[in-house]
């Protein structure tokens, strides 16, 4: 077969190049359409107060998501981030919480304890799967579906099933703070995005990950310890969805058992109306984090039309079908 | 005579390129005819017209004299065409009825599906082709060439006067595509016409009786293969004159390359020794299962043999995993490239760098200065033709998708090359560029394993050659001790 008669296309440009072109600025182009449409119907959408409101609420899914790219990108899903969010906040929260009944004893401790803390249990929960998926062969939706339920079971165990309120201040400062003007969470949520960007553009590991997802058999063949890239994804999707826990806590200024229940398809619905498929392999953290802001913009700006969130939930179901049912059309040609 | 297919001045283009210039064929009743030509030559698109999956832009075909429009497979299959894909995708949890008759299974009351009817008839069918297949069996457990029969069966269950073979051969041995060829002289008996694609030339003469020859989207020739001689067919499918096929030009050296000693893995492979010196080209021949994919994953690490050693440069070495095998010079193309040897999803560029990561990033960020310099220099060395090397490797050729598997492996510099079937479905001028790499990094003192179940490539390459049978060695004979018919006789 030739480079012509592969894809079934036609039009002005090469099917080649038009395909690269929709995959790389599409959900930019999809996303700018929805901010324009937004800011001609309501006026009160551009302003700084409301930019800002959408990117803190985008940035906790944006941190899941941003970790879950890495593992669908090996042909892996990770459903129990919502349980770790919970886990790993109520955990944290027992360390830097000031109230005498729900810490542990000599609680409050210093910030940077409670941190590590949090990220430790993610890691934990993320190792956990990946050892499940890596080692033992398990599917990966069937060993994270485990992780979703154990984990959430932990958090009731942990706290009893009661919430840990009276964070210390300097631990909400995470959630509530702010740098030059931008809120805590956003910033963390673009230094999480601009190192996932160089992890997986820029360095040998990346390549790893996209090998990996792309053909496992080749991999393997090419000396690539492909068991070792399966363990890693999910240590990483583990890792940030306990930063994801603590930034919803430290917002909120206690950590509660039934935390982050249905984030983990918040997660998923932003990796894949970005653009990354989840046969593995293609896809690009850009594109989720674009898909993540979309979800948010939406939100927002249907709050601002003051339509129901039951007919919200509706339209990003049709979102999130339609994204993939134009992937598949640009993929497959029809 | 009436013709049972007359297409002429087909043609096709997507986004102005031409994919098929003018493709003309012309077959009658009662005869094999070979459509030869190199990847590229508008082949699998003049099919996919012909299977009414791609609509023509111009030409005409006519059926009988009548001329046709095709909207989808059905009409194809409407009008007594019936095209035996390369690539097959039956049902695997089904029976063999259940397959022939997917789509259309005879109704018994209530809706439901009279499968004592089904059975009977898909039965008649297979016994009438004299197939030794029962249609209660089960996809799953057939070999790939009974699929192939099933698949000719279900043709003739549409009642197909016209059935293109898209390389049948390219998945099963020898043996089993004789009993394919008796298959097809039974379907020519019966007065249907075969079109029978295959790059491999030798079978082309064996079992056709004219050809038609595509170049470059375009109908070229014709006529009864009786009056053309190989070197004059190659000619005609690449435009050029060939001087020599295998372009054989390496000559063994005295110093060990590798030496393998008493290899064994419970179930696959017993007791394989045999030592390559550098400079030589060491074939392994046989059939598909006769354990010759077995001994380099043995070699590669791929998997655990119970015993055996492996001497590379005349030092023992110990390979647990293809890392280790790597690190002692050691490279592996694989049997299928899509399977085993690519990501094809990946641009050219990661796909030639996929195998030598670590040393392309020293400080875990990569050089990609270095990336894109080993991409072109590969290219180059190559000839790998892609308009970019950022794009995905899917767009590229048979040929050069293969050259690009190659180049992965090349660019580490190897000292062993294991190659499993490394001109599998690529064209003949893809294949003499490959014979030239083989040859040149031979005799630049390389040490070169190559299984293959082609007789001419083997005869032609190899200085030494083993044959293998049932997971053991059948002897190690060098090339000018044996020839075709007793490697075929020994390996069966």
């Amino acid at each position: 077969m030739s480079v012509s008669d592969n894809r079934n296309a036609s039009g002005w440009l090469g099917s080649e190049q038009r395909r690269l072109l929709i995959q790389e600025y599409g959900i930019f182009l999809a996303f700018l359409i929805l901010a324009a449409v937004l800011s001609v119907s309501n006026e009160f959408f551009l302003t700084a107060g409301n930019i800002s409101n959408v990117l803190l609420q985008t940035s906790i899914n944006g941190v899941l998501a941003i970790g879950m790219t890495f593992v669908i990108l090996t042909r892996g899903i990770d459903l129990s981030v919502g349980s770790v969010v919970a886990l790993a906040g109520i955990v944290s929260a027992s360390f830097v919480t000031s109230s005498a009944t729900a810490g542990i004893s000599g609680a409050p401790y210093p910030v940077a304890l409670g941190l590590g803390i949090g990220l430790l249990v993610g890691i934990a929960c993320g190792a956990v799967s990946g050892v499940i998926v890596s080692r033992f062969s398990v599917p990966a939706f069937v060993a994270t579906l485990g992780m979703l339920s154990a984990a959430r079971g932990l958090t009731l165990i942990y706290g009893g099933g009661r919430p840990v309120p009276a964070l210390t201040p300097a631990f909400r400062w995470i959630g509530t703070g702010n740098v030059l003007g931008i809120p805590a969470p956003v910033v963390v949520l673009a230094v999480v995005f601009a190192v996932s960007w160089w992890i997986l553009n820029r360095t040998r590991f990346g390549r790893y990950i996209y090998a990996v997802g792309g053909n496992p058999h080749a991999a393997r063949t090419s000396g690539i310890n492909v068991t070792r890239i399966q363990f890693v994804v999910y240590v990483i999707s583990g890792g940030l969805a306990g930063l994801a826990g603590m930034l919803l806590s430290a917002r909120t200024g206690s950590a509660l058992p039934q935390a982050g229940i249905a984030y983990e398809l918040d997660a998923i619905a932003a990796v894949v109306i970005g653009g990354t498929s989840l046969s593995g392999g293609i896809g690009r953290v850009t594109g989720t984090l674009i898909g993540a802001l979309i979800i948010g913009v939406m939100n927002n700006g249907l709050d601002l039309m003051g339509i129901q969130s039951y007919y919200q939930q509706v339209l990003k179901g049709a979102l999130i079908v339609g994204a993939v049912m134009l992937d598949q059309k640009r993929n497959y040609g029809a | 005579m009436e013709l049972l297919l007359e297409v002429e001045g087909l043609a096709k283009s997507f986004g102005g390129v031409a994919a098929l210039r003018e493709g003309r064929l012309q077959l009658r009743a009662g005869t094999v005819h070979a459509l030869c030509g190199g990847n590229g030559a508008g082949k699998s698109t003049f099919l996919k017209i012909l299977m009414g999956i791609f609509n023509r832009d111009a030409g005409s075909i006519r059926r009988r004299g009548k001329d046709v429009e095709f909207a989808s497979p059905a009409d194809a299959l409407a009008s007594g065409i019936a095209i035996i894909e390369q690539e097959l995708s039956p049902v695997p949890h089904m029976t063999v009825a259940e397959n022939i008759y997917l789509g259309r299974e005879p109704k018994a009351r209530f809706g439901g599906i009279d499968f004592r009817a089904m059975n009977r008839s898909a039965q008649r069918l297979l016994d009438d082709l004299e197939f030794d297949i029962r249609a209660t069996q089960y996809m799953m457990n057939l070999s790939v060439a009974q699929m192939q029969l099933v698949e000719i069966a279900k043709a003739l269950s549409h009642d197909a006067e016209v059935i293109f073979m898209d390389e049948p051969t390219s998945a099963i041995g020898e043996r089993e595509a004789q009993h394919l060829f008796a298959a097809i002289r039974r379907l020519q008996a019966q007065g249907r016409g075969i079109v029978y694609v295959s790059h491999r030339l030798s079978e082309i003469f064996q079992i056709a009786d004219s050809y038609t020859v595509f170049r470059d989207g375009a109908y070229v020739g014709s006529g009864a293969l009786a009056d053309i001689d190989r070197p004059e067919l190659i000619r005609m499918i690449v435009g050029r004159e060939l001087s020599e096929e295998f372009a054989k030009t390496s000559t063994p050296t005295q110093e060990p390359g590798i030496e393998i000693a008493g290899l064994s893995c419970p179930n696959k492979i017993e007791d394989i020794s045999f030592s390559v010196r550098k400079g030589e080209i060491f074939g392994i021949y046989g059939l598909m299962g006769a354990g010759r994919t077995e001994i380099f994953n043995c070699l590669f690490g791929l998997d655990k043999p119970s015993t055996g050693s492996i001497k590379v440069d005349g030092i023992e070495v110990t390979i647990s995993k293809p890392a280790d095998a790597m690190a002692h010079g050691l490279a592996l193309v694989t049997e299928d490239r899509k399977l085993t040897g690519l990501n094809l999803s990946d641009s050219v560029r990661a796909n030639i760098c996929m195998a030598s990561l670590p040393e392309m990033s020293p400080s875990f960020a990569m050089d990609r200065a270095r990336e894109a310099q080993a991409s072109r220099d590969m290219r180059e060395q190559f000839q790998i033709k892609a308009a970019r090397d950022t794009m995905p490797v899917s767009g590229l050729s048979g040929g050069n998708q293969q050259k690009v598997v190659l180049g992965k492996w090349f660019l580490r510099n190897p000292k062993v090359l294991l190659l499993d079937e490394p001109t599998r479905g690529v064209d003949v001028g893809a294949k003499r560029e490959i014979y030239r790499i083989i040859s040149d990094f031979a005799a630049a003192g390389g040490t070169v394993v190559m299984i293959s179940s082609e007789i001419d490539e083997v005869l032609g390459m190899a200085d030494r050659i083993m044959v293998m049978r049932a997971g053991r060695s059948a002897g190690i004979y060098s090339r000018e001790e044996t020839n075709a018919q007793s490697l075929v006789h020994l390996s069966t």
